[in-house]
C-alpha cells in the first residue's frame, strides 16, 4: 500500500469512557479544577496589573468579605440568583429549555412595582406585600405558561419562544416606566412603600430565609414527590412517559407554572427586598446565569447553593480587583469565563480518562 | 484450491472500560471468498469488524493486508486499504439521491491539462462569428476559468455525467436500482443497495456487511445473496456478520465463529453442520427444549376484531386484524420485522389512539366485556384491567436507562397511595425480590439500569411487568440480544405465567422458538393476519410461507441484472 508511510503511526492517545468513578475522586478532580482556575486567574492578573501574585487574591477576597455590608451583599446576591436557578431547574430536568427566566422574573418585578405604584400608602403595608406577592406570581406564571401551552399543544420550540418573551417583558417595563414617570427622566425612583420588614435590623435577611426555604422545598419536590418523579421520567424519555400513562402535556404545563411561581417570587424579592424599584435591567442577566448555575449543579438544588455562591463570589471579588487596579469592567467577565472553562472541562475528565499509548518499536516484516 | 490471504488479524484485543469486547482474536480473510462471521449477540463480531473499518482502534494486536502490517486509524485509512463496511444502521442523507450519497466525501479529479487546452481554444474566435456566438463562447470561457479557480481553492465541481461510473458498477454486479431516486423514497433494501454501491465505488475489495439480512424479506435476501456471489466471482472478499445459521450455510464459503470476543474456529462451510456451529457459538451442547404444558381451561380473555391503524406517515400499518387471546395459553406472533407487530401491541396497550376496530377485554371475575380501544394506559389501569406490556425498546420505552432499579420499579406503581410524596420502600423490596428470584447480576438496587447487561435489563423489565400479576402479558421480542441462558429464563417465566392462567402474547423472530413455545402462532404480514396455526403441528416452512404471503403477490420476481 502506498499510504503505509503516512499512517503507520499509531494514535498517540485514546479517550476511554470511565465506567464508574468513586465520588471522592470525582470531587478531587473538581477541586483540582478550581485550584488551577485560581492559579491561572492569578497569572493573568499579574500580567495585566504587573503587581505581585498575591495581591490579586487579597483584592479578590477583600471584595467579598472585607466589610459586613459586602458579606450581606454576597448572600443577598446569592439568594436572588439561587431563586431564579431554582425556578429554571424543574423545567430543565424535564428537558424543557426555558431561557426566558429573565423575562419571567422581570414581569414579576413589574407587577409588584405596579401594585406599589397604584396602592402604595393606600392599604396597610402587610396587605400591600401580600398583594405584591399575588400580582408578581400571577404575572410570572402567565409569562411562563404561554410558551408551555404552545409547546404542549403545537410542539413549538420553547427555546426561541421563551427567549423572545424576554424582549416583550423588557418593552413592557419600559412602557410602564414611561407611564408612571411623568418627569420624562425614564427612571422610576426608589419606591417608598412595599419594603420587606428588616428582621433583626438586617434588611436582606428575609430574602435569604425565603430562598433557603424554597431551596429545600424544590429539592423535596424533585426528589420525593410524584410530580418530581413524573418530571424526571418525561425528561429522560417521552416514550416511557407515554408507556406508563403520564399525561405529558399536563406535566409540561404544571412544571412551567411552578417555574412561573418561583420567578414571581424572585421578582418580588427584587422589588420588595432589594432594589425597591424596577427598570429594564432589574434582573441583571440572572435569568441566564441561572441556567449555568443549574447545569453546573446537575439540577440538584443543594449543589446549586455551591455553584451560585461561586458565581456571585467571582463577580463580586473580580469587580473589586478591577476597581483596585483600574482595570476595565470586562475584567470580572474574563475571570468568570476562565473559571467556567476549567470547571466545565473538568467534567470531561470526570467522565473520560485519557490513556497514552506506549511508543512501540515496529519492525517491518 | 487455497486462495491467497487478503487480510489477517492477529491477537486483536479491545476493551471498553471493564468490558472486554474482543480478546486475542485472530481472523484471516482470503481473496474471492465469502466469509461468515458467526456469533451470538454481544460476542464481539461488530467490534472486530469496526476495527478493520477504522471506527475503533485495537488496544492490542496487529492487522496485515497482503502480508504487510498496516495501521487503520480512520475510515479513510480503511478505504485506502480497500476495505469498506456496510453498517447495520445506514448512514445516508435522506434528501439526496443515490448518486449524490455515493459520491459524497469523494474528492474529484481535476484535469488541469484539459482545462488549459479548453481555455486556449475558447480564447480565439473560430473564423468570423456572430455576436450571439461570441457571447456563447465568452460564457463558456468564463465557466472554464471558474472551474480552474474552483480547483485552486479545492472546490470540487460535480461532473454532469457523474452517475455513469456508478451505473456501470450497479450493472456489473446486478443491482436493480434507480440511482436518481431520493433516499427518503427508498425501501430499506434499496438503501442497503446504495450503501453497498457506495463502498464498491470507493474501490473496496473487501466488503464487510453487518447483519445485512436483519431487515430484509426472504426474497430480498435471496437477491442480496445473488449479488454477493457475483462480487465474490469478481475476486472481492466479502465478510458477512450474522447470527443466523441457515444464511451462513447457504451463502458462505467459510465460517469464523466468535464467542465472548474470542475466535473459536474457522471452518469450511461445506464441511460443517448446523449442530457443530451452534456448539461452537454457544460453547456447550445445548438442549433446545422448552416445556409446553397443555393449556388449562382456555377461556377468551382478549378479543381483537377488525383493528386497523394508519400511522403518521399515512401508511396502513394494521389492516383489519382480528384474533382472540385466551387465558392460560401463549399466542405467538410471527412476521418479518416491521410488519405491524409493534403497532398491534401498542394499540392494545393504549398507545395508538388512532386505531379503529374493536379491542375487547373480558374480566376474569365477572366475564364482563370491557372496551379497550382509544383508552389511555391510565384509563385502562383504572378500569381494573391488569395488562402488562414488555415493549421491544427496553431502555427507550419500558425502562428509563438513567434511573436506578428502584425508580424503574416505580414506573408502574408510583401513583398508588393518596400522598403527594412517592413511596420508595415497596419498590425497593420489589427490586430486591426480582434481583434475587431472577438472578439479576447487579452490584445493588441503586445503579442506573443502562449499566446492566442486556439480559439483566430484560429480567428487570419482565420482572416488573409480571409483578403486577397481569391477566394479559404482551412481550415484544423479549429475548432479542440475550444470550441462550437468559433467553431460557425468559421463556420459563412466560411459561409460568401461562400456567398461572395469564393470556400471554409473544412476538418473536426465531421461528424454532415460536414453534416450540407457543400454543398457537398468528402470522402477520404487511399489517394483515395471514394465518393462525397450531403451535404443536405447525412447521417452519408453513409459518415462513405465511410470513411472506402478502408480499409475494406485490413484488415481481427478483430482477437480477447481467452478471459481471
Amino acid at each position: 500500500m502506498k499510504s503505509t508511510e503516512k499512517s503507520a503511526r499509531e494514535p498517540f492517545f485514546q479517550i476511554v469512557k470511565r465506567d464508574n468513578l468513586v465520588w471522592w475522586k470525582a470531587w478531587l478532580i473538581r477541586a483540582a479544577a478550581v485550584i488551577s482556575a485560581f492559579l491561572v486567574c492569578g497569572i493573568v492578573s499579574v500580567i495585566l496589573t504587573k503587581r505581585g501574585f498575591g495581591s490579586f487574591y487579597v483584592s479578590l477576597f477583600k471584595g467579598v468579605f472585607q466589610t459586613e455590608r459586602r458579606i450581606w451583599n454576597l448572600f443577598q446576591n446569592i439568594s436572588l440568583l439561587l431563586c431564579i436557578s431554582l425556578a429554571v431547574t424543574p423545567a430543565f430536568k424535564m428537558r424543557f429549555w426555558n431561557i426566558g427566566a429573565e423575562g419571567q422574573a422581570l414581569v414579576g418585578a413589574l407587577a409588584s412595582a405596579a401594585i406599589v405604584v397604584y396602592f402604595g400608602g393606600k392599604v396597610p403595608e402587610a396587605l400591600l406585600l401580600v398583594m405584591m406577592f399575588g400580582a408578581a406570581v400571577a404575572a410570572s406564571v402567565i409569562w411562563a405558561v404561554i410558551p408551555a401551552l404552545f409547546k404542549a399543544q403545537w410542539n413549538t420550540n420553547e427555546t426561541l419562544f421563551t427567549l423572545m418573551m424576554n424582549y416583550v417583558a423588557k418593552s413592557l417595563v419600559a412602557y410602564f416606566i414611561n407611564v408612571w414617570v411623568t418627569s420624562g427622566s425614564g427612571v422610576l425612583g426608589v419606591l417608598k412603600f412595599g419594603h420587606f420588614p428588616a428582621i433583626g435590623g438586617y434588611a436582606y435577611l428575609l430574602n435569604i430565609i425565603i430562598v433557603a426555604v424554597l431551596t429545600v422545598l424544590v429539592y423535596m419536590y424533585l426528589k420525593k414527590t410524584k410530580h418530581g418523579y413524573e418530571v424526571s421520567v418525561v425528561g429522560e424519555s417521552l416514550n416511557t412517559a407515554r408507556y406508563v400513562g403520564i399525561n405529558v402535556k399536563k406535566v409540561i404545563i404544571r412544571t412551567m407554572v411552578l417555574t412561573g411561581v418561583l420567578c414571581g417570587i424572585a421578582g418580588l424579592l427584587l422589588v420588595a427586598g432589594t432594589s425597591h424599584t424596577v427598570a429594564t435591567n432589574t434582573v441583571g442577566g440572572r435569568g441566564f446565569t441561572a441556567i449555568l448555575v443549574s447545569w453546573l449543579a446537575k439540577f440538584n438544588p443543594l449543589y446549586m447553593i455551591l455553584t451560585s455562591f461561586m458565581v456571585v463570589f467571582l463577580q463580586q471579588g473580580a469587580a473589586q480587583v478591577a476597581t483596585d487596579y483600574r482595570l476595565s469592567n470586562a475584567f470580572p467577565d474574563i475571570i468568570i469565563g476562565m473559571f467556567f472553562f476549567f470547571i466545565i472541562a473538568c467534567e470531561f475528565f470526570a467522565n473520560y480518562s485519557i490513556k497514552f499509548r506506549l511508543a512501540k518499536k515496529e519492525k517491518k516484516a | 484450491m487455497e486462495k491467497a490471504i487478503a487480510i489477517q488479524m492477529k491477537g486483536i484485543t479491545k476493551r471498553f472500560g471493564e468490558v472486554i469486547a474482543n480478546k486475542d482474536a485472530d481472523l484471516d480473510v482470503r481473496k474471492g471468498e465469502i466469509l461468515a462471521l458467526l456469533g451470538e449477540n454481544g460476542s464481539g463480531k461488530t467490534t472486530l469488524m469496526n476495527m478493520l473499518a477504522g471506527i475503533y482502534f485495537p488496544d492490542e494486536g496487529k492487522i496485515y493486508i497482503d502480508g504487510k502490517e498496516v495501521v487503520i486509524r480512520s475510515p479513510r485509512d480503511a478505504y485506502n486499504h480497500k476495505i469498506g463496511m456496510i453498517h447495520q444502521h445506514f448512514k445516508l442523507i435522506d434528501v439526496y439521491n443515490a448518486i449524490d450519497n455515493i459520491i459524497l466525501g469523494e474528492s474529484f479529479y481535476f484535469d488541469e491539462a484539459a482545462n488549459k487546452a479548453k481555455i486556449a481554444s475558447l480564447k480565439k474566435p473560430e473564423g468570423n462569428e456572430s455576436r450571439k456566438e461570441k457571447f456563447k463562447r465568452n460564457i463558456k470561457l468564463l465557466a472554464a476559468r471558474l472551474e480552474k479557480a474552483g480547483a485552486y481553492i479545492k472546490f470540487n465541481w460535480l461532473s454532469r455525467n457523474r452517475g455513469e461510473d456508478i451505473r456501470a458498477i450497479a450493472d456489473k454486479y446486478g443491482f436493480a436500482i434507480d440511482l436518481k431516486k431520493k433516499i427518503y423514497d427508498m425501501s430499506v433494501s434499496e438503501k442497503q443497495t446504495v450503501e453497498i454501491i457506495k463502498v464498491l465505488y470507493r474501490g473496496a475489495d473487501i466488503l464487510i456487511l453487518d447483519e445485512p439480512t436483519a431487515v430484509l424479506t426472504p426474497q430480498e435476501t435471496k437477491r442480496l445473496f445473488d449479488v454477493i456471489r457475483n462480487m465474490r466471482d469478481d475476486g472481492k472478499s466479502i465478510i458477512i456478520i450474522t447470527h443466523k445459521l441457515n444464511e451462513v450455510l447457504s451463502v458462505s464459503d467459510r465460517v469464523a465463529v466468535l464467542r465472548k470476543g474470542e475466535h473459536i474456529a474457522t471452518v469450511n462451510t461445506a464441511e460443517t453442520s448446523e449442530t457443530e456451529l451452534t456448539e461452537m457459538m454457544v460453547g456447550k451442547k445445548v438442549v433446545l427444549n422448552i416445556d409446553r404444558a397443555e393449556p388449562k381451561n382456555p377461556i377468551d380473555r382478549l378479543t381483537v376484531s377488525g383493528l386497523s391503524l394508519i400511522n403518521k406517515e399515512n401508511v396502513k400499518v394494521l389492516d383489519n386484524v382480528s384474533f382472540t387471546a385466551r387465558a392460560g395459553e401463549i399466542l405467538g406472533i410471527a412476521g418479518v420485522a416491521g410488519s405491524g407487530q409493534r403497532e398491534l401491541l401498542e394499540a392494545i396497550a393504549g398507545l395508538q389512539p388512532a386505531a379503529t376496530g374493536k379491542i375487547t377485554y373480558f374480566k376474569p371475575e365477572s366475564n364482563e366485556a370491557v372496551n379497550l380501544r382509544a383508552k389511555t394506559p391510565t384509563q385502562i389501569r383504572e378500569m381494573g384491567v391488569r395488562l402488562s406490556f414488555v415493549p421491544e425498546d427496553r431502555l427507550g420505552m419500558g425502562l428509563v436507562g438513567n434511573m436506578d432499579i428502584v425508580d424503574n420499579m416505580m414506573l408502574r406503581s408510583y401513583k398508588k397511595g393518596k400522598f403527594f410524596f412517592v413511596d420508595r420502600k415497596k419498590p425497593k423490596s420489589l427490586a430486591e425480590n426480582i434481583i434475587k428470584s431472577l438472578e439479576v447480576a447487579t452490584p445493588g438496587t441503586n445503579i442506573p439500569v443502562r449499566r446492566l447487561s442486556g439480559g439483566n435489563v430484560q429480567k428487570v423489565l419482565v420482572g416488573r411487568e409480571i409483578a403486577s400479576s397481569p391477566t394479559v402479558l404482551m412481550a415484544a421480542y423479549p429475548v432479542r440480544g440475550l444470550d441462550i441462558n437468559s433467553s431460557y429464563t425468559i421463556y420459563n417465566l412466560l411459561n409460568k405465567q401461562k400456567e398461572n392462567g395469564v393470556a400471554v402474547i409473544f412476538v418473536g423472530e426465531d421461528l424454532d422458538v415460536l414453534i416450540e413455545l407457543c400454543d398457537r402462532i398468528m402470522v402477520i404480514c404487511g399489517g394483515k393476519i395471514t394465518g393462525i396455526v397450531d403451535g404443536r403441528s405447525a412447521t417452519k416452512e408453513e409459518v415462513g410461507l405465511l410470513m411472506t404471503k402478502g408480499r409475494q403477490m406485490e413484488q415481481s420476481p427478483s430482477t437480477v441484472g447481467q452478471r459481471g
